[in-house]
């Protein structure tokens, strides 16, 4: 005869409510551990989309998904030139937060270099790949933008052409793909009265200067867009992005790019090392603390529960032990309804987690590996939180069966 | 020691607490019960019965004196002289005053458990039980939980269980309090019934005046001694 299965049916609506209780927090602990492989998995796959060989970035700078990196627009044809190099694009990348249609969007703006580069790559769910280079806008679902629909950055208005899927930076963000010139220019979008300004000031600091009383001209040449001055830089981008041709070996490419004075050279595994242990170990720590703390308050709270469960049992393990259970049948019974309540919490967390993390803001991804890691915890825990109940039956005398 | 005992207790002393709270609650007591006696023991309130039941029943052990089971000594004072909870399932059945069952088995159950604690297989149990619960006439709430019962018929239930593995010693601490005095009277009668039949041997702690007549011997109990009833001693 099953002691712990007949207590529990005749306490029924109590074991439930406790159980879907326990099985809500083992969810949370669960779904941290989620959020974890999900952040992980959402920096890995973005460099592995990316797909380059080698990232050359502004010097000392762990890469722009990391931090700031600047490197000069020329720079791209620079390491065209190294032998050994396949293609060398330009990489534009920078977190943005607008208003579209009266809510707060945060987009990371990601700059495809066209021609070369439409976007085909992409892991498009909807929609098409960039036909033109400018105004078009590849976002992905999380971004929660509709095929067709029209969104202003800066002071041009782009218009969604394809959707992707899982395409998240590592601050979690939505990734939207446009030209790389459409990117700088939403990346350096000044409003017409600081342009004003700005050229202004330039004639300013012009007529400081002797030469330009000798030669108007170059006033004038100071007015001019931005662009349009030889002298002056144009935008830069992020990073140059590296394919290295088959049959050379990407660190001898690496080592000749890397002795240039103004760039910093990372491999593909050396970017999502640094990623990992950069930007995403913080929130790998505190998902990592959060989920021990869980862990201990739900072994806690079994514990309370399993405790009180054989607080209201006293009398009758009192009884059992007056017609001769041995101590082995009242332990066993404790143990069981722990590990019941363990086994059912976790099916239940499992079963909401299914439904639920979905929903998340983040990815939450389940692998098999930390499913089980957990359902050894609980089993763990179960046993270790029955432990104070068996305590106290085994202490219980059968004589206070008949008080 | 006399093979012909069920039970003998030998001068059985019980102190509870110590210093200023100290209570003798049984002294001396001394008690021989022979197989297929029916014993009753009478009292005033406090006078220390139960004290003397839970130390025969060896779950509460004495500070000095032996308990003495079908020729076997158990209880030497406090020491257990054997696997007590083993011996228990195995040898004795309890009935006490209320809350006897266990409120998370049905009344079947709760009879089928004493003798599946004691190696029985489900069905053999079973069967067992429904056979008691039938004797006792009960067959009918089976599988009705104790809060669904009479006082009556848990009592009945409980009857059934203490009876299950057909124990050497049937321990009773007025057991027919909850019920009326036909229904109570009945119970004794089964008492006495067992007793004759099995060979055990039953002690039964009773207020009940009117059914002292089922008794084969009546001891009273005052301030912890016992000693042979001045009462009616019933005629035999
Ligand atoms: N656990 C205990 N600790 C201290 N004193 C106790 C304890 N149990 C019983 N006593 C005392 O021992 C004495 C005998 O108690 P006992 O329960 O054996 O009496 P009783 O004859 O069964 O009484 P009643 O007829 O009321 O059931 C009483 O004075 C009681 O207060
Ligand atoms: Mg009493």
């Amino acid at each position: 005869m099953n002691l712990a299965a007949k207590d529990i049916r005749h306490n029924l609506g109590r074991f439930a409510l406790t159980t879907i209780g326990v099985g809500m927090l083992l969810m949370i602990v669960m779904g941290m551990g989620g959020i974890y492989r999900g952040i992980i998995e959402d920096a890995t796959l973005l460099i592995d989309r990316i797909g380059a060989d080698l990232w050359v970035v502004q010097r000392d700078t762990r890469g722009p998904l990391a931090e700031v990196s600047r490197v000069p627009s020329n720079l791209v044809y620079r390491v065209a030139a190294v032998p050994g190099v396949a293609t060398s694009r330009e990489f534009v990348y920078h977190t943005i937060q607008r208003e579209h249609e009266g809510q707060p969007i945060r987009i990371s703006m990601l700059g495809l270099s066209w021609p070369t580069d439409k976007g085909e790559w992409l892991p498009l769910v909807a929609g098409r790949a960039l036909r033109q280079n400018h105004f078009e806008l590849i976002a992905d679902r999380s971004l929660k933008l509709q095929l067709g629909e029209r969104i202003k950055l800066g002071k041009e208005t782009y218009t969604v052409v394809g959707l992707t899927a899982n395409m998240i930076s590592s601050g979690g963000d939505g990734i939207a793909c446009v030209t790389t010139s459409d990117a700088v220019a939403i990346q350096f979008d000044v409003a017409g009265e600081a342009v004003r300004l700005e050229r202004e000031a330039r004639r300013a600091r012009g007529e400081r200067y002797d030469i330009t009383s000798q030669q108007p001209a170059l006033l004038e040449q100071s007015q001019k867009p931005s662009a349009e001055l030889p002298p002056i830089a144009p935008a830069q981008m992020s990073a140059v992005l590296v394919a290295v041709a088959p049959g050379h070996d990407a660190e001898q490419v690496a080592a000749t790019i890397a002795a240039w004075g103004d760039v910093t050279v990372h491999s593909r595994d050396d970017q999502c090392a640094l990623l990992l242990e950069g930007s995403v170990d913080k929130a790998r720590r505190q998902i990592g603390l959060f989920r021990v703390l869980l862990t201990v308050i739900a072994a806690i709270i079994m514990a309370l529960i399993l405790y009180t469960l054989t607080l209201d049992k006293l009398h009758s393990i009192a009884l059992l032990k007056l017609i001769g259970a041995p101590n082995t049948v009242i332990a066993g019974m404790i143990l069981q309804q722990a590990l019941m309540l363990g086994v059912l919490g976790y099916g239940i967390a499992y079963a909401l987690g299914q439904r639920l993390f979905p929903q998340f803001p983040r990815r939450v991804i389940l692998t098999q590996d930390d499913l089980l890691q957990l359902a050894v915890i609980v089993l763990v825990i179960s046993v270790l939180s029955s432990l104070l109940g068996i305590w106290k039956a085994l202490r219980v005398s059968p004589n206070e069966a008949i008080a | 020691m006399n093979n012909d005992f069920a039970i003998e207790t030998v001068k059985l002393t019980k102190v509870y607490g110590s210093g200023n709270t100290e209570v003798v609650a049984m002294r001396e007591a001394s008690m021989r019960v022979r197989r297929g006696e029916v014993v009753a023991l009478l009292g005033p309130s406090g006078s220390g019965k139960s004290t003397f039941l839970t130390a025969v029943g060896l779950i509460n052990p004495p500070t000095s004196g032996q308990v003495v089971i079908g020729g076997r000594l158990v209880l030497d004072g406090p020491h257990a002289r054997t696997n007590l909870s083993k011996f228990r399932r195995q040898h004795m059945g309890f009935i006490f005053q209320k809350s006897n069952l266990i409120p998370f088995l049905n009344a079947c159950e709760n009879v089928q458990i004493a003798l599946q604690l004691n190696g029985r297989t489900r069905s053999v149990a079973r069967r067992r039980a429904m056979e008691l619960l039938d004797y006792l006439g009960v067959a009918d709430r089976a599988r009705n939980y104790p809060s669904m019962l009479s006082g009556g018929q848990q009592q009945r239930v409980a009857v059934a269980r203490a009876l299950a593995n057909q124990p050497s010693v049937i321990l009773a601490d007025e057991p027919t309090a909850a019920l009326d005095s036909h229904r109570g009277r009945q119970v004794m009668e089964l008492f006495a019934k067992v007793a004759h039949e099995n060979g055990a041997g039953v002690i039964v702690v009773t207020h009940d005046q009117r059914a002292l007549d089922v008794f084969d011997t009546i001891y009273e109990m005052e301030d912890g001694v016992i000693r042979p009833s001045q009462a009616a001693v019933p005629a035999e």
